[in-house]
Parts: structure tokens; C-alpha cells; sequence
């Protein structure tokens, strides 16, 4: 079996965003970038997959910049076998191509490499959208199995909890799938020296937008960027009973 | 020009984030002189579409009743809205897992690149959203002809569950998609208010040490008649179950009183509760970036503050 994963490079998420002054983006020069929290997870999983005899091929994905080959490289430490990178200039300090751009480019390299399954993030920690995978299962006409925190694959279908509002849901999905993480699916290792050193020699695969046929212009205009607004400097109380008295009589919210 | 509101609800009622969307959908109404259609589709859910139909600001209920509308299952939920889509410039649904779930793949089925978690809508089709865990507001635009939203349901009060009195019509169900299947939910039950729109949230996290001191902070939370919230690493620790989870990517609540209890303040976790009108940090270590953001801030171990709190409240 077949198991594709989409990585996107993103901001590290230790990482505080500051708003350019000009309020067009945020500053992302002299910034660390790392794989999208949500899909070292994916990797994780797939990887598992392999090495529980599930899974035979995994092929790394990203449609960014030339940087994001990094990305790939990190999949590939983690166990990913190959890599494919879409080459794209679009702006990467909003989020990069919008979600339907790269739904549309991942659907035609899944008609390409026809996986099994595609286990991809949640969302993406830069634009928040929580969309790409849900739009690639509607692409490709297949189940999707969001919000993952346990998958059991069998014959022909994926039995996957999922987090939900209300608390943990059970879904049966028919394979091919796709099926999106949650942080708690599992806690994805660190790459080992050796690894490091093996990803540096898996093959990664360059394309062009025209190769996957998407035009990747936004849909979505972004017309200014903003700090939240900046809560007030609080006081700090010396006691319980302090704190009380200013809940009940300052701030009457007790 | 007409709108509709994909309603979030149990069959029997509906969901207070329907209203929430509602409310955002109001604000589109003002500016475009749109109907708002609201969508009730599950199983025996006659009552959440009555309940639908008293909303304010709501014109008509279209009701889809079939066995495989029962979960919300996005496949088969996606199929129904294309189908009906023809009629509407706008699609909206609240922001949550439901909301999260079904609207990408209508998006995506209607070519439209959706516009996710808006806080605010500035113009027809302006509409402000958080980026980076919030810690940047972008102002963005749709170009698209249709427009597909999800709503921060904090970002819009409630229009009220009371005061309309809407038709509700029939329409049919499309066939089951037959892609996936409801298999069970472990819900978590509670007597507790909702977390996502409680007046008090007291939340716990690491510091709080363990399962069974966790219930140090349900004793304060019930004290106070509030919800129990938790940090990523709370739940990931097995203190509470994961519905509990505020921040970036779990539940963002915006109540009048936010109590963290040993909790540090990471960016996500801020990302779910700085919009709390007040909010109260007891940390041991007076370094936490919790304190930056908290209104009332106190220093102290927390196995002697809470207690304490319980006793004086
Ligand atoms: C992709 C991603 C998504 C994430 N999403 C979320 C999210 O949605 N929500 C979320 O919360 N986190 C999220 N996180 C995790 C986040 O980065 C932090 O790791 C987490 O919020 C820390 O939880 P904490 O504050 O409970 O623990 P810590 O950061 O370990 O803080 C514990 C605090 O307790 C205090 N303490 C200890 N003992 C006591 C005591 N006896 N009395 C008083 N104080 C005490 C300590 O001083 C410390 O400040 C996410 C991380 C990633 C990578
Ligand atoms: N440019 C990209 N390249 C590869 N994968 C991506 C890209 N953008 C999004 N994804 C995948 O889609 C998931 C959800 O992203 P989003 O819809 O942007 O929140 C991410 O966790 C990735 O797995």
C-alpha cells in the first residue's frame, strides 16, 4: 500500500509573528521555518504504517518554494521514501498557495502516483484555514476521515476516531481515503543522525505548476494585515482574598 | 440575494453556534439586503427545524430528513448543499468541528476558495480573520461569485432563539454517499455549562499535576457555575478528555471570566482565550507569559490558592 503525504513549511510554531509595518504580511526574514506541526504527525503515522508491514511506499508532497525541499527532506528523515516538490513563487508569509490551489495540485499527482491513502495535517499553523483535505476528498470523489486520533486500517475501509466537539467519534471510511491528523494520534520521533544523513540521498522530484496543471493565483485578496488588538497591562494581587475583592468589586464579573 | 446557514444540532435542538452564524449572517444582510435560509438536515429532526424556524432574522427552513443525515457525515451533507446550492450567494456554518468538517468539501465541489473562521464582516465581501494562532488579523476579500464561510463563533453574540417564525419546507435528501460510516461517539457528558459559550472558564494545566488533582479545578469551576477548560498538555497528559482543549487548535472561547490555573501561556494556548473579557493567571512562577495578558495576576502555588478560593468564595 501506497500512503502519499502532503508537508507544508511553515512558521515554527515556537515562534512569536510580528506584523510588517506597512500591513501588507507578517516578517518572516530571519525566521524559523519548520514542517507544519500537523503533518510531522502525518509522516509519523505513515511511517508507522511501514513499519508495522501496512504500508510499502510513502512519497513526501509539498507546493511551496524551493526552500520547502527541506521540508521534504525532513519527511524523508522521519521515513518517507521519495518526495515530490511544486515549485511555486507565491508569497509564503500569508500561508503560501491558497487551500483549493493545493487541493487541485495534489489531486493530480494522486491520479499520477495513485496511493492508497493520503494522511495530511489539520491545518496549517500560518493561515489557520483547516480546508486542503477536506477539498482534496471532494476533488477526488473519496472519504474524508478529519481530526484523526486513532486509525485502524482493514480491509478496504479505515476505522478512525475522530476529535470532535462533543468528544471522540468512531468513522468508518472506504479506502482510498483521506484522513487528517489531530494532535494526539501520536508523537512523532525525532529524525536520528543516520536518517538525516540516508533522506539526503532519497530522490525528490521538482515540478512546475504547469506539470500539474493549477493555476495558483489567489482567489481570496488579502487587503491588510493587523496586530490584534493589545490588551490593557493587568495588575498582579498579593493574596486570595485580593483577588476576590477585585473579581466581586472592580471587575463584577463574580 | 439569499443566504444559507448550515444549521449545527442534535435533531432535536439546535445548537447555540447556529445562532452565532446566524448572527454573522445578519451583519452580510445588513449590507446586502439578503434573505437568511437556514438548513436543518438529519434524522427525526423536526424538532430542531421548529426550533430553527422561531430564530430571529431567519425567513425560511429547509428540512432534509433522512437516516444517513443523522451524524453529519460530510460527504453526504456536502452532496445535499451542491444540490441546493443554485440559489444562494452565501453558505455559511459555524467554526467548529462540525462547520470545519462539511464546508471545505462544499467549497471545493462548488470551486470556491472558502473564507475560514471570520470575526467580523466589513463588507459585502470583506470579512477580517485570525492568522498565526491570532497573533496577526488579516482583512481579506472574496473574488469568487459564491461566498463560503465558516464563522468564529465568538466573534458574533447570538441573535436570539426566539422571536421568528419561518416556514419550513421539505426538500429532498440526496442518496447516500455510502463513503463513510457512523460507527459510535464517546461523548463527554457533563452538567457543566458548554465551554464555548460559558460566562466562566477555569482552566488547568500542567501544573496542576494530575488526574485526581484536576478535580481541585472542577470544584472551583462548580464554585463558580462555570466550564472546565484545559491546556493542550492537560488533555495529552490524560487529565481531562480532549474536548476540553482551549487554543489554536482546540475550542476558542471568549467568556467574561477566564481563570488559567497553572498554565504557562503559550502562543496557542492564548490563541483560544485572549478574547476573554476578564482574565485571571495562578501560576507559581511569576515569569509565565500568562501574566502579560492576564488582568489579575497571582503568584502562588496553586495547591494553596485553589483550595483557598473554594473555601472563601
Ligand atoms: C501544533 C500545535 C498546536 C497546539 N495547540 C494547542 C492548543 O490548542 N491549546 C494549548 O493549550 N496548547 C496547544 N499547544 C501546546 C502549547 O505549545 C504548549 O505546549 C501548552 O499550551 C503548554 O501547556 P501548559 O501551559 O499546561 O504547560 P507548561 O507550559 O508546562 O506550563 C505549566 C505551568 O504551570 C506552572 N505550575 C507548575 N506547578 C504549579 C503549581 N503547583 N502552582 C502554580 N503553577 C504551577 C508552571 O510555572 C508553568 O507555567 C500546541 C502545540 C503545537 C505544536
Ligand atoms: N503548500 C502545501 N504543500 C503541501 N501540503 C499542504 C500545503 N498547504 C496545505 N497542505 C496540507 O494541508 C493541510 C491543511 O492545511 P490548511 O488547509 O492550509 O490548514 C496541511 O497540514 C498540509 O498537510
Amino acid at each position: 500500500m501506497k500512503i502519499l503525504v502532503p508537508v507544508k513549511r511553515a512558521i515554527d510554531y515556537k515562534v512569536k509573528v510580528h506584523v510588517k509595518s506597512d500591513n501588507s504580511g507578517v516578517e518572516l526574514s530571519n525566521v524559523k521555518m519548520s514542517m507544519n506541526p500537523f503533518d510531522e504527525i502525518a509522516v509519523e503515522e505513515a511511517t508507522k504504517l511501514k513499519e508495522a508491514g501496512k504500508a510499502t511506499e510513502i512519497v513526501a508532497v509539498s507546493i511551496g518554494p524551493d526552500k520547502a525541499q527541506e521540508t521534504i527532506r525532513t519527511a524523508m528523515a522521519i521515513g518517507a521514501d521519495r518526495g515530490i516538490l511544486v515549485k511555486t513563487d507565491a508569497p509564503t508569509d500569508l500561508g503560501g498557495v491558497e487551500p483549493l490551489a493545493v487541493a487541485k495540485a495534489l489531486k493530480a499527482i494522486v491520479e499520477k502516483e495513485q496511493p492508497d491513502l493520503v494522511i495530511m495535517g489539520k491545518q496549517s499553523i500560518d493561515d489557520d484555514s483547516n480546508q486542503t483535505g477536506q477539498m482534496l476528498a471532494a476533488l477526488l470523489g473519496w472519504g474524508q476521515a478529519t481530526f484523526a486520533s486513532k486509525v485502524d486500517l482493514e480491509d478496504g475501509k479505515a476505522v478512525v476516531t475522530r476529535e470532535i466537539d462533543g468528544g471522540l467519534e468512531t468513522i468508518s471510511v472506504s479506502t482510498p481515503a483521506i484522513i487528517t491528523t489531530d494532535l494526539r494520534l501520536n508523537e512523532p520521533r525525532y529524525a536520528s543522525l543516520p536518517n538525516i544523513m540516508k533522506a539526503k540521498k532519497k530522490p525528490l522530484e521538482e515540478m512546475n505548476p504547469e506539470d500539474v496543471g493549477v493555476e495558483f493565483s489567489p482567489r481570496v485578496k488579502i487587503l491588510s494585515v493587523k496586530e490584534p488588538a493589545k490588551r490593557e497591562a493587568g495588575v498582579m494581587v498579593e493574596s486570595v482574598d485580593e483577588l476576590i475583592d477585585k473579581l466581586k468589586n472592580e471587575a463584577k464579573v463574580i | 440575494m439569499t443566504i444559507l446557514v448550515i444549521a449545527e444540532h442534535n435533531n432535536d435542538r439546535v445548537r447555540t453556534s447556529t445562532r452565532n452564524t446566524i448572527a454573522a449572517a445578519k451583519d452580510i444582510a445588513d449590507k446586502t439586503g439578503a434573505d437568511i435560509h437556514v438548513l436543518v438536515a438529519g434524522k427525526d429532526c423536526a424538532g430542531a427545524a421548529t426550533g430553527a424556524s422561531q430564530i430571529e432574522h431567519v425567513a425560511k427552513v429547509l428540512r432534509a430528513d433522512a437516516p444517513h443525515y443523522e451524524h453529519g457525515l460530510a460527504e453526504n451533507i456536502s452532496n445535499l448543499v451542491v444540490a441546493n446550492a443554485d440559489a444562494y450567494s452565501y453558505i455559511m456554518a459555524p467554526g467548529s468541528t462540525f462547520g470545519r468538517n462539511i464546508m471545505p468539501r462544499i467549497a471545493a465541489l462548488l470551486d470556491v476558495q472558502q473564507v475560514s473562521d471570520i470575526l467580523s464582516v466589513e463588507g459585502e465581501k470583506t470579512f477580517t480573520r485570525p492568522i498565526y494562532g491570532g497573533q496577526a488579523i488579516a482583512t481579506v476579500e472574496s473574488t469568487d461569485e459564491k461566498t463560503i464561510l465558516t464563522v468564529r463563533t465568538t466573534g458574533f453574540d447570538a441573535v436570539a432563539a426566539e422571536g421568528g417564525s419561518a416556514p419550513v419546507e421539505d426538500i429532498d435528501s440526496q442518496d447516500d454517499a455510502k463513503l463513510s460510516t457512523f460507527v459510535s461517539l464517546e461523548e463527554s457528558k457533563s452538567e457543566r455549562p458548554e465551554l464555548s459559550s460559558a460566562n466562566i472558564v477555569v482552566s488547568g494545566g500542567r501544573g496542576v499535576g494530575s488526574k485526581d488533582d484536576f478535580k481541585l479545578i472542577e470544584d472551583l469551576a462548580d464554585k463558580l457555575g462555570a466550564a472546565v477548560g484545559a491546556s493542550r498538555v492537560a488533555v495529552d497528559s490524560g487529565y481531562v478528555p480532549n474536548d476540553y482543549q482551549v487554543g489554536q487548535t482546540g475550542k476558542v472561547v471568549a467568556p467574561n471570566l477566564y481563570m488559567a490555573v497553572g498554565i504557562s501561556g503559550a502562543i496557542q494556548h492564548l490563541a483560544g482565550m485572549k478574547d476573554s473579557k476578564v482574565i485571571v493567571a495562578i501560576n507559581k512562577d511569576e515569569e509565565a507569559p500568562i501574566f502579560q495578558i492576564a488582568d489579575y495576576g497571582l503568584v502562588a502555588d496553586l495547591f494553596d490558592a485553589v483550595p483557598e478560593l473554594i473555601e472563601k468564595l
